[in-house]
This record gives C-alpha cells, sequence and structure tokens, in this order.
C-alpha cells in the first residue's frame, strides 16, 4: 500500500498494554522461582498461577509427540514472550520482564491455533489499569483474524510464486490478486511492522533514492506490463514468500489496541479513497476492486468486533455504519457476477460516473468510520 | 460574458453562446499594445469598508442574494445520496446550524481543537483566526431534487428544466445537481471553509456533484460602486439591480405570494438561480483589435460608456451601437423589460492542458421567474450575440431558492420539507 502507517503501533494509549517488553532467551534462573509448564498434545500445565512482577522464568517440557510453542500473553492476545518449535521432548527456558497485571500462558502443539491456555497473574507493583474486558476480547479476536489472515495468505502466495517460477504467465496473473487478498483486509497491522510493506507492497513510484524494487508490484509490472518471467522475477518471487512468512510470524506481536483496530479501519478505507479509487494501486493488472474489497472486509471485521462498545457507547454511529458497510458492499457486488468470489471487473472498464459513485460510497462510510475510535475509549 | 446593461433601470446580463456573431470583422488587426486598463476597483464600495463584518443569516430573504457582492466565490452542486427524506431532512437541519455559525464568524459544532483526542474535529480549521468576511451561504433545489422525496407535487412551474441554447456545449461533469450552495465572502479561504465543512456534514447523504471557485466579482449590487471589469477587460451589466431597491427586488428577484400554483406557497419570498459557466477563448479575444472588441460589447473600454456616451452610467443609445453588439442585445429595452440580477464572478482553472487558460465567467443570475428572465433573454443572445466568438457556455444549472431562514429554530427547506408549510 501507501504510505507506512504507523497508527497500529503508535496509538498505544490504553494502560493496560503497557507490560513489558519481553526478552527471549535461555536463562539459568534458579529453578525455584520458575514457572514449570508441561506441555503436551492436548494439555498444558503449568507449576503456578501467580508470580511476582520482575522477571519471569518459564521451564518448558514439551512431553507430547508434536512440536510446540509456548508464549505468554497479555489479556489481549499480545506476546509478551514466547518460544517456537520446541521438539518432542525437548525443554527450553524461556524469560521475560513482566509488569503486575493478568496474563494467559499458552501452549500450542503444532504451533498453530488457540492452544491450551493458564492463567497467571503477577502481582506486585506497577500495576496497570484494567480495561473493558469486551475490549481485550475485541483485541484478542482481531488479532486472531490478522493470524488467520496471514495463514491463509502463504499458501496462496506459494501458488503466485510457484506459476512464476514455472514461468508460467497466465497462471501467475490467475493467483497475483487472490496472494494479496489477506494482506489488504488487514493492512494496517501489517505496516505497523515498518519493515515489510516496503518489500512486499511497495509501487515503483514509491521508491526511495537506491531501493531497490521487490514484492508484488514488481512482479506485476513484469506480468502485465513487461508480459515476461526471467531470472530475476523468480528470485524475487522467492524473496516475497520470505518477506511474508515473516509478516506471518510477527503478527501476533503486533500493537493493536481498540483505538488501532477502529482507526486501522478508517486507514483501510483511506487506501481505498487514495489509491484504489484512482486505480494507482494495481496500475498494470487492474485488479484494484479486490483489494478494494478485501479493504472494506477488514475494516468491517474491525468494525464488527468492537461493535458491542460502539452500540452501547454511541448507537447511532452503529446504525449508521452497519447501513453504510451494507450500502457500500452492495455497489461493490455489482462488479462481481457471483457473491462468492473475487472475480471483479477490471479497473479499467469503470466509467468516471462509476468510479464516482464508489468514492461518494467510501466517503459515506469513512466520515462516521473516523468517529468509531472515539467511540470506543470514551 | 455575460451582462450587459443598461440603463435606466434595468439590467441584463447575458451570456452567450458561441457561434459566431454576426459583424464581426474579426481579422483586424490587433494593435498591439496591451489594454492597459487598470481595475477602476470598487473602492466606492460601501461594502468594502465592513468587509470583515459578519452578514445576518436570518431574515425573510436568503442572504447572498441582495447582499452587497463579495469578492470570492465557492459555488458548489450536490446529488443526493439517500432515500431516506427524514434523513434528508436532519442533513438540511445540521446545515442550517452549521451555517448559522459559519456565518457569523464561528467553527462549525464543537471547534476545530480541544476535543476528543482520538476523534477528527467537527470543524477542519482552516477559517480559525478569519474574520466572518461577509460569508454568505445561499442555499438552492434543482429540478432533479423534486423526483424524489414525493416533492413531485411541489416543483413550482417556474422551475423549469432549461432549454439547450444555440452553441451550448455543456458538460455533463459541470451541469446540474439536485442542490447547491452558493458560498460568497470577501476572504476565499472562509468561502471554501465553508463549502468543506457543509460537504463533510453532507457525507452520506449528500455528495458534491460539482463545484467552481470564482476570483473575482463580475456585478455589483451597490450602483454607486464603480463596475467590476470581466476577464475580457469590459465593465458589463453596469445598471444591475441595487440591493436597496426593494421595488425592483420586488418586482424582478423575488417570489410573491401567489406566484405559480396552489402547492408553491412555499416558495414565496425566494427566488430562482441559473448558474452557467462561460468560458472565455482568452487568447483569440486578446488579439482581437481595440475597435472589434468595443464593437462587440457596444461600450468603449476604457471608461465603460456606451456607445456615443461619455460616462459609464449615461443611458445607451442602442441603435448606435451595432446589431449584434452585447449590451444592445441584452438590454431590457431589447428584452421587453426584462431584468435579472447578477452575481457572476470570473474564474480561472488554471490551464486546459493546450496551454489555454480555463478563464470565463461564471454566471449567476437571480429572478422571479426564469421563463421570463434568463430563458428568454439567453435565446436572444445565444442567437446573435456577437460575443458568442469568444465564449462557449460550458456548464449550467437551475435552482429553486426558497425563502430566508426566519430565527434561530427555522431551517433551510422547512416551507418545502414541513407539513405544515
Amino acid at each position: 500500500m501507501r504510505a507506512v502507517r504507523l497508527t497500529v503501533t503508535a496509538a498505544t494509549a490504553v494502560a493496560a498494554l503497557t507490560a513489558l517488553s519481553a526478552c527471549t532467551a535461555k536463562s539459568d534462573a534458579a529453578d525455584g522461582d520458575a514457572i514449570r509448564v508441561t506441555a503436551a498434545d492436548a494439555k498444558c500445565e503449568t507449576s503456578t498461577k501467580s508470580v511476582p512482577a520482575g522477571q519471569v522464568t518459564l521451564k518448558i517440557e514439551n512431553k507430547g509427540a508434536k512440536a510446540t510453542e509456548v508464549e505468554i500473553l497479555f489479556p489481549d492476545d499480545r506476546i509478551v514472550s514466547e518460544k517456537e518449535n520446541i521438539g518432542p521432548g525437548t525443554k527450553y527456558t524461556l524469560t521475560a520482564e513482566v509488569k503486575a497485571g493478568s496474563y494467559e500462558i499458552a501452549c500450542r502443539p503444532g504451533m498453530k491455533g488457540h492452544g491450551v491456555r493458564q492463567k497467571l497473574t503477577v502481582t506486585g507493583g506497577g500495576t496497570t489499569a484494567k480495561r473493558d474486558p469486551r475490549l481485550d476480547k475485541a483485541v484478542a479476536d482481531y488479532r486472531q483474524y490478522a493470524q488467520d489472515q496471514a495463514d491463509q495468505t502463504l499458501p496462496l502466495v506459494e501458488t503466485f510464486v510457484k506459476a512464476v517460477k514455472d514461468g508460467d504467465l497466465e497462471a501467475a496473473k490467475k493467483a497475483y490478486a487472490p496472494s494479496r487478498l489477506g494482506w489488504e483486509r488487514t493492512e494496517p497491522v501489517a505496516e505497523s511492522f515498518g519493515d515489510i510493506d516496503p518489500k512486499v507492497d511497495v509501487r515503483e513510484d514509491g521508491l526511495e533514492d537506491g531501493q531497490k524494487w521487490t514484492g508484488w508490484h514488481r512482479l506485476e509490472k513484469a506480468l502485465w506490463a513487461d508480459k515476461k518471467i526471467g531470472a530475476e522475477e523468480k528470485t524475487l518471487a522467492d524473496q516475497l514468500v520470505g518477506d511474508l512468512k515473516d509478516w506471518q510470524k510477527r503478527v501476533g506481536k503486533a500493537e493493536i489496541t481498540p483505538s488501532s483496530m477502529a482507526n486501522g479501519a478508517k486507514e483501510l478505507l483511506d487506501e481505498v479513497a487514495t489509491g484504489k479509487v484512482t486505480g494507482e494501486e494495481e496500475r498494470y493488472s487492474h485488479t484494484d476492486l479486490v483489494d478494494f474489497k478485501g479493504n472494506v472486509e477488514g475494516a468491517q471485521k474491525a468494525y464488527e468486533l468492537l461493535k458491542p462498545v460502539a452500540t452501547k457507547n454511541d448507537p447511532a454511529l452503529a446504525k449508521e455504519l452497519d447501513k453504510q458497510f451494507a450500502a457500500l458492499g452492495t455497489l461493490l457486488d455489482k462488479y462481481r457476477s457471483d457473491k462468492n468470489s473475487y472475480d471483479f471487473v477490471s479497473y479499467d472498464k469503470l466509467t468516471k460516473d462509476q468510479t464516482k459513485e464508489l468514492l461518494d460510497a467510501v466517503n459515506a462510510l469513512a466520515e462516521p468510520l473516523s468517529k468509531l475510535a472515539a467511540a470506543v475509549v470514551k | 460574458m455575460t451582462e450587459t446593461q443598461d440603463t435606466a433601470g434595468s439590467p441584463s446580463r447575458r451570456a452567450l453562446i458561441g457561434w459566431g456573431g454576426a459583424g464581426l470583422a474579426l481579422g483586424a488587426v490587433a494593435a498591439g499594445g496591451a489594454v492597459a486598463a487598470t481595475r477602476a476597483g470598487d473602492d466606492a464600495d460601501p461594502a468594502a469598508a465592513e468587509a470583515g463584518g459578519a452578514v445576518a443569516f436570518h431574515g425573510a430573504h436568503q442572504a447572498g442574494i441582495a447582499t452587497p457582492v463579495q469578492d470570492r466565490l465557492h459555488f458548489a452542486a450536490f446529488d443526493v445520496k439517500t432515500d431516506d427524506r427524514a434523513e434528508f431532512v436532519r442533513m438540511l437541519k445540521d446545515w442550517t446550524a452549521a451555517a448559522r455559525r459559519m456565518t457569523a464568524g464561528h467553527a462549525v459544532g464543537e471547534g476545530a481543537f480541544g476535543g476528543l483526542a482520538e476523534a477528527p474535529p467537527d470543524d477542519t480549521g482552516e477559517a480559525l483566526g478569519l474574520k466572518p468576511s461577509r460569508l454568505t451561504l445561499t442555499i438552492g433545489f434543482g429540478p432533479s431534487l423534486f423526483e424524489r422525496f414525493d416533492l413531485a407535487g411541489k416543483r413550482p412551474e417556474a422551475l423549469v428544466d432549461l432549454p439547450k441554447f444555440a452553441g451550448d456545449n455543456l458538460d455533463r461533469a459541470r451541469t446540474g445537481g439536485d442542490l447547491c450552495i452558493q458560498a460568497c465572502a470577501d476572504d476565499p479561504q472562509v468561502a471554501v471553509h465553508a463549502i468543506r465543512n457543509l460537504a463533510r456534514i453532507g457525507f452520506g447523504k449528500v455528495a458534491i456533484r460539482w463545484s467552481q471557485l470564482g476570483f473575482g466579482k463580475t456585478s455589483s449590487t451597490t450602483p454607486d460602486a464603480q463596475t467590476p471589469r470581466n476577464l475580457m477587460g469590459f465593465k458589463d451589466g453596469t445598471r444591475n439591480i441595487a440591493g436597496t431597491e426593494t421595488d425592483r427586488l420586488k418586482k424582478f428577484v423575488w417570489v410573491g405570494d401567489g406566484d405559480g400554483g396552489k402547492d408553491e406557497s412555499w416558495m414565496t419570498g425566494g427566488s430562482y438561480l441559473v448558474a452557467r459557466r462561460i468560458r472565455m477563448n482568452i487568447e483569440t479575444w486578446d488579439r482581437t483589435s481595440l475597435q472589434e472588441q468595443e464593437d462587440v460589447f457596444g461600450r468603449d473600454k476604457g471608461e465603460g460608456a456606451p456607445v456615443g456616451r461619455a460616462k459609464e452610467h449615461d443611458k445607451p443609445f442602442l441603435k448606435a451601437m451595432k446589431p449584434d453588439a452585447h449590451v444592445r442585445l441584452a438590454h431590457p429595452d431589447s428584452n421587453n423589460g426584462i431584468t435579472i440580477l447578477r452575481r457572476g464572478y470570473s474564474f480561472t482553472d488554471g490551464t486546459d492542458g493546450l496551454g489555454r487558460l480555463d478563464a470565463g465567467l461564471f454566471f449567476l443570475a437571480y429572478q422571479r421567474d426564469v421563463r421570463k428572465g434568463f430563458i428568454p433573454l439567453q435565446r436572444q443572445l445565444s442567437s446573435k450575440d456577437a460575443l458568442n466568438e469568444y465564449i462557449q457556455h460550458v456548464g449550467s444549472a437551475v435552482f429553486a431558492v426558497p425563502p430566508g431562514v426566519r430565527d434561530k429554530d427555522d431551517w433551510w427547506g422547512r416551507t418545502l420539507f414541513s407539513e405544515e408549510a
């Protein structure tokens, strides 16, 4: 997308998220203060549910048959510290600086899914303010959504990349837009990691001096404008997968707050208003409407998760947002024959009147959406 | 162009269209020199003395019609985007509240700063610290609005769709609109701020269809003032209806009680507005000889006096002018006394991609009945005016302008939308 927007990170206004930076490292901390974590394929036992604030040590043992992953999580599921890929029968010691508050320890057998959870209360000074548990749940659910999008995107990217590496121009064109959907839906989260977006989603005009052009749009140009796939493109395709795996891995640590979710939703509409409506985003493939749809779906997801609180604080706003999301969805449906498919009309086929109609609908939604953050934090 | 002027009394204005007028001897040589007509300035305009002040928003008629013409314009036409009448009415009330504040020099809603950090401010902020600048906001309802909200029976007979005139080359993207807001102010930022904030309040209910900035008034409703020059360098419309001429306003501008059909009482105290974007072929005009320029208008360029007369405001002797002279054709004496109130602005929207100035007159005229005002006048001008060789009408719209907002509880369009009205 376009300019990197850091709101997701920046908006950590909510006090509950102040807890600490974690360092993941082996430690020789005395066994006496450590929490013993016994992970198996269907369980996650912890030796204590309460520890004092400060350095917390987890002595992990995987007694299951699958590799596992163990995490300390904030109430909104942001990761305090984690260790991935602890093989069957192996042990690992994880330490982290943790402030007072409520946490969970999660074991994820097979390194995926919600995992098995245990509560952990960290006591002592530096207590953090409590947030509305509904908002914690909204953030946790949104993080899961972002993770799911990344998880679902990787196979689609691999399909795209395989076609590129096979030199199959038509198959690569076909796989291009679907490979971007998950990214488009959760772009504000992805952009909060400032280094990934410039590698995977930059357009030629967005390059800085000396920056090498990589990522989706570089390949888009090769496929549609140059109409050829060379050795360079194949290398870039591999790099795209690598960069997106990095994204997939980091989603769990993104700083997400209720207001950053709300602002992220608005920013997705901003993306549409400035990049998609003009046809700049997909200037070679003209698949802008697929991105458009992805942006709107991602915004709607964030809104739906915040809606219980928004409805209570500002029922008129929630009503208006429901109406405008529906109206924009209906309008977009005019540009695909099958509502279950993401096969949209090529953007260069739209008339100026149609473009304006879309922009009017985006403005109608984005204006009230800009008030969502205030409605959820008040 | 536009406008014309007149004499004894009535103004007329006009503009015209395109084809080359009859007697133009084009070709002539232009004498080189640039015409050094210095802008006479409107120093004498009494309104200028209080340029920073506020114009009353409440009244029997909307401000921005008989109000002394301000220096700057931002005019916007909107399309309605909602089918919900109650929602549209709510927006009109919100607009009225915002207009009431802005014309008094205040920010919209809770202001431009100091509110919740997580929310965008109600007001966009660019007019903070600026004076009211005589801002007026005037609303109008286009013919297409009456196809919505069960309003068909209330469409005034006088709100006709304008016919196609000879030479019209209308751009759909600059034509029509379900409603309009005319924002006039002595400070351009104040006018632009007003349209921007109303558009923002309107998102979801209305969307801007087109808008036009005007940077210099071409008419005055204060007769003692110097008539402003248009971009062709001429004074045009020297005898406009003055804001103080109650009788002429009543006769030619305000809709009277009993005008129109039985369901039209909602328009009493209102008026009808015609807006035309008239592009001037600036470069060809500039290489036209002084003689021809003066013949085309029927006035001298320096003083603005009608042919054969000495002073701008001298009564014109129409027969001394060429048959296709603009003043002659547009004059009330040539049009059975037709008189309209002109409030147009010069515009320049940069250049057109071919290096030609995209400039001209954004013609605005108020009248009691379009069928007895702009239409017959434009028929005459579009077929005969020598000026047509140098201009082209590229945008057009017509609106019913309802009466004024009476007091703090009243709102724009109440007489149309309230059942008791």
